[in-house]
């Protein structure tokens, strides 16, 4: 019979390695266990919760796919369904652990010196050393070739001036890598927590990703050691391709959001009765529980396709783009839809169809918004850039 | 058993049971369950032995070697993957149809026969206080006296002296707590609560695949046979549906009066 219950309609287990769904179900436990009893509450008082990283490190849930430095040397599609989980718990947990392994473990291991791996790497893994990643400034984060901070070569070093915005973790990180304009293009830099001319402020007010720190970072003729610049990072291509592995885990997180918001609409209509019967009776509900699993189902072959793909060596930016845009949008429409089910109920923060929605607002826009990967599919399409 | 030495090695029996929130659906006939797309866990029971004697491995220098053992269907394998990444160092994986029962005395049988298989004998055997398939809590007390070995149930807290030669044992029992002092070897089974189980990092996950894990068949243990059951299993069923709830409407004097007259006359119970 399939399993309409957790959900795998296609018995997309039976496509996995014994590998990963032990991987899977190792974090699936820590989710249940120690994220869904407290997030409710971390997302009512905006409070990112410190005390779950250690955890996570001991996990081994940061930079899980690197072979050195005490890490685990796990495939893709490991790493994909480690990401679904931890948006199942909640998306600012997902996007901690996002920014740490995607966009900040991978540029050094993937453009640094050996130096700045030993240094950084095992420290990263642990989560001694938390990371963040500047690339969004004030005036348009969707087009970051026009960006405006600047850094000019003085004697040996460099000297950063500009502001980053949008920034998870940025006042939390003990190293932010930041991409600037030099006059040779684009370069980036490992700026550390504390050195003078470097100070982050917190975005208060957000009603989004309220367990997660979201900062800007101001540079005021900061002086950054040539040891400090990313060697082999040159040009825009190299925080892209940063943002590429980003939204591959993003692309299995929509799915894990989604099944959060399913699982607990389904327990509702089995014990709601109204009109003397309940809710799963109804013809109208059927249908539009029957959409919301549809949705899910292909998310889910969505995210593992890409994932064989990426674990093959042949995956190209553009189907990222597309998983990306096809799995936070599904995330989202289920979470209102079943928002919108759970009736008054669903707007209370105690349900957690409202937080998932919520939440999916920014991972809509991050990361590339919707539109951009649109964008980029088009000119995948038609060879012309529209954007 | 290895009295001679001052080395304490160390065997954590883990079974491999549905997850306790998994529902679960019973075959046409009550002949069994239907473990088609069944989430499987390792028993959070014999958990708590496994990460007991990983912390005692941490902490003595007298532990030589945790041995984890599973009995149970092929996939029970993930089970022992699961004890092996938490810290266990090798691992015994009994898997034979021709052993399947659930009857836990016969397990206890099948178990008892693999541990004497094993030349270097072990000094202390944990496992949980039973498990949370068939709550029958059977095997340890049974694999002690298969093995004629001293057995403390339901332990809340450990002591090994130590010359790692005798233990201090606390169990509750109704209203009070039982101190019991006993020499090793001896079986141990765990109550909840007494060690805090470690998830298995990630890391070790990977690199439990590479310990090594005999595996034994009703091959290498002969002489058992399901037929040998001390307790025949009949059938299962389901729990009856629970009873339709009434909701009485009106004043609250008239609802308590209806009430009562429900309670009489209906459901008989006053
Ligand atoms: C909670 C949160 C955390 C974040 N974390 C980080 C981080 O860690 N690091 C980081 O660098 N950034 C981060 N960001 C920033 C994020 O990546 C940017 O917000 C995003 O790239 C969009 O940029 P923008 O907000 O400046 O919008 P803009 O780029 O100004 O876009 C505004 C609107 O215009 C649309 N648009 C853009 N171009 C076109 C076009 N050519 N045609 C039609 N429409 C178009 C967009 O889709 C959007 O709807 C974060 C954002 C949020 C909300």
């Amino acid at each position: 019979m399939p399993d309409t219950k957790t959900p795998d309609f296609y018995n997309i287990d039976s496509l996995l390695t014994d590998d990963e769904r032990q991987v899977r179900d190792t974090v699936a436990r820590f989710v249940d266990d120690r994220v869904l009893p407290i997030i409710a509450d971390c997302f009512e008082h905006e409070r990112f919760p410190t005390e779950l990283i250690p955890e996570m490190a001991e996990l081994g849930l940061f930079g899980p796919t690197l072979k050195d430095y005490g890490c685990a040397g796990l495939n893709n599609v490991a790493y994909g369904l480690i990401m679904q989980e931890l948006e199942r718990g909640d998306s600012g947990i997902r996007s901690f652990a996002s920014v740490q392994s995607g966009l900040v473990m991978y540029p050094i291991h993937t453009y640094g010196s050996d130096e700045q791996k030993n240094r950084w790497l095992p420290q990263m893994a642990k989560a001694k050393a938390i990371g963040c990643f500047g690339l969004t400034e004030p005036d348009g984060g969707s087009d970051p070739g026009t960006m405006k901070t600047r850094a000019e070569k003085k004697g040996g070093d460099w000297v950063l001036n500009g502001a980053k915005m949008w920034i998870t973790s940025g006042s939390v990180a003990e190293v932010a890598v930041v991409w600037v304009m030099t006059e040779h293009g684009v370069r980036g830099f490992l700026v550390e927590k504390g050195i003078p001319g470097y100070t982050t402020r917190d975005i208060p007010h957000k009603f989004s990703l309220r367990a997660s720190v979201t900062s800007e970072l101001f540079f005021d003729n900061c002086r950054i050691p040539e040891s400090n610049r990313l060697p082999k990072a040159e040009g825009l291509g190299a925080p892209l391709s940063c943002l590429t592995q980003a939204r591959y885990g993003i692309a299995w997180g929509g799915v894990g959001a989604a099944i959060a918001c399913y699982r607990e609409t389904l327990e509702f209509c089995r014990q709601r009765i109204l009109f003397g019967s309940p809710l799963i009776n109804k013809q109208h509900m059927q249908v539009r529980l029957a959409d919301i699993l549809r949705r899910i189902t292909l998310g889910q072959l969505l995210a593992l396709q890409l994932g064989r793909l990426k674990d093959e060596g042949t995956m190209h930016h553009t189907q990222v783009s597309m998983a990306k845009w096809n799995n936070v949008r599904m995330g989202l429409d289920v979470a209102r839809e079943c928002r919108d089910i759970l009736g008054a109920g669903g707007i209370s923060v105690e349900c957690c169809p409202v937080r998932h929605m919520l939440n999916l607002e920014s991972v809509i826009t991050y990361e590339g918004t919707e539109t951009i990967h649109q964008l980029i599919v088009g000119r995948e399409i038609t060879g012309v850039a529209a954007f | 058993m290895n009295g001679v030495s001052l080395q304490l090695r160390i065997l954590a029996i883990i079974k491999q049971v549905p997850d306790s929130n998994a529902a679960i659906k019973v075959l046409p006939g009550g002949s069994g369950i239907d473990f088609t797309g069944l989430k499987l866990v390792p028993d959070p029971f014999d958990e708590y032995g496994i990460e007991l004697a990983v912390q005692l491995k941490e902490k003595r220098s007298d532990v030589t070697e945790i041995v984890a053992l599973t009995f149970g269907s092929e996939k029970a394998a993930e089970t022992l993957r699961v004890a092996l990444a938490m810290g266990a160092d090798v691992g015994v994986h009994i898997s034979d149809p021709k052993l399947e029962s659930k009857d836990e005395i016969f397990a206890a049988q099948v178990i008892a026969a693999a541990i004497k298989k094993d030349a270097a004998g072990f000094d202390l055997i944990l496992c949980g206080k039973y498990n949370i398939d068939l709550d029958a809590g059977a095997v340890g007390p049974a694999l002690a006296e298969f093995l004629d070995l001293p057995h403390v149930g339901a332990v809340t807290s450990l002591e090994i002296a130590t010359d790692g030669k005798h233990f201090t044992a606390r169990r509750r029992i109704e209203g009070a707590e039982e101190v019991v002092e006993c020499g090793l070897p001896a079986l141990l089974t765990i109550e909840k609560g007494l060690v805090e189980p470690r998830y298995p990092s990630l890391p070790n996950l990977m690199k439990a695949k590479k310990k090594p894990v005999t595996m034994l068949t009703s091959a290498e243990l002969p002489g058992l046979e399901a037929s040998n059951e001390g307790v025949r299993f009949e059938s299962i069923a389901p729990p009856p549906p629970r009873p339709d709830c009434k909701f009485i409407d009106g004043e609250p004097p008239q609802m308590a009066k209806e009430l009562v007259r429900l309670l009489q006359q209906e459901a008989k119970v006053l």
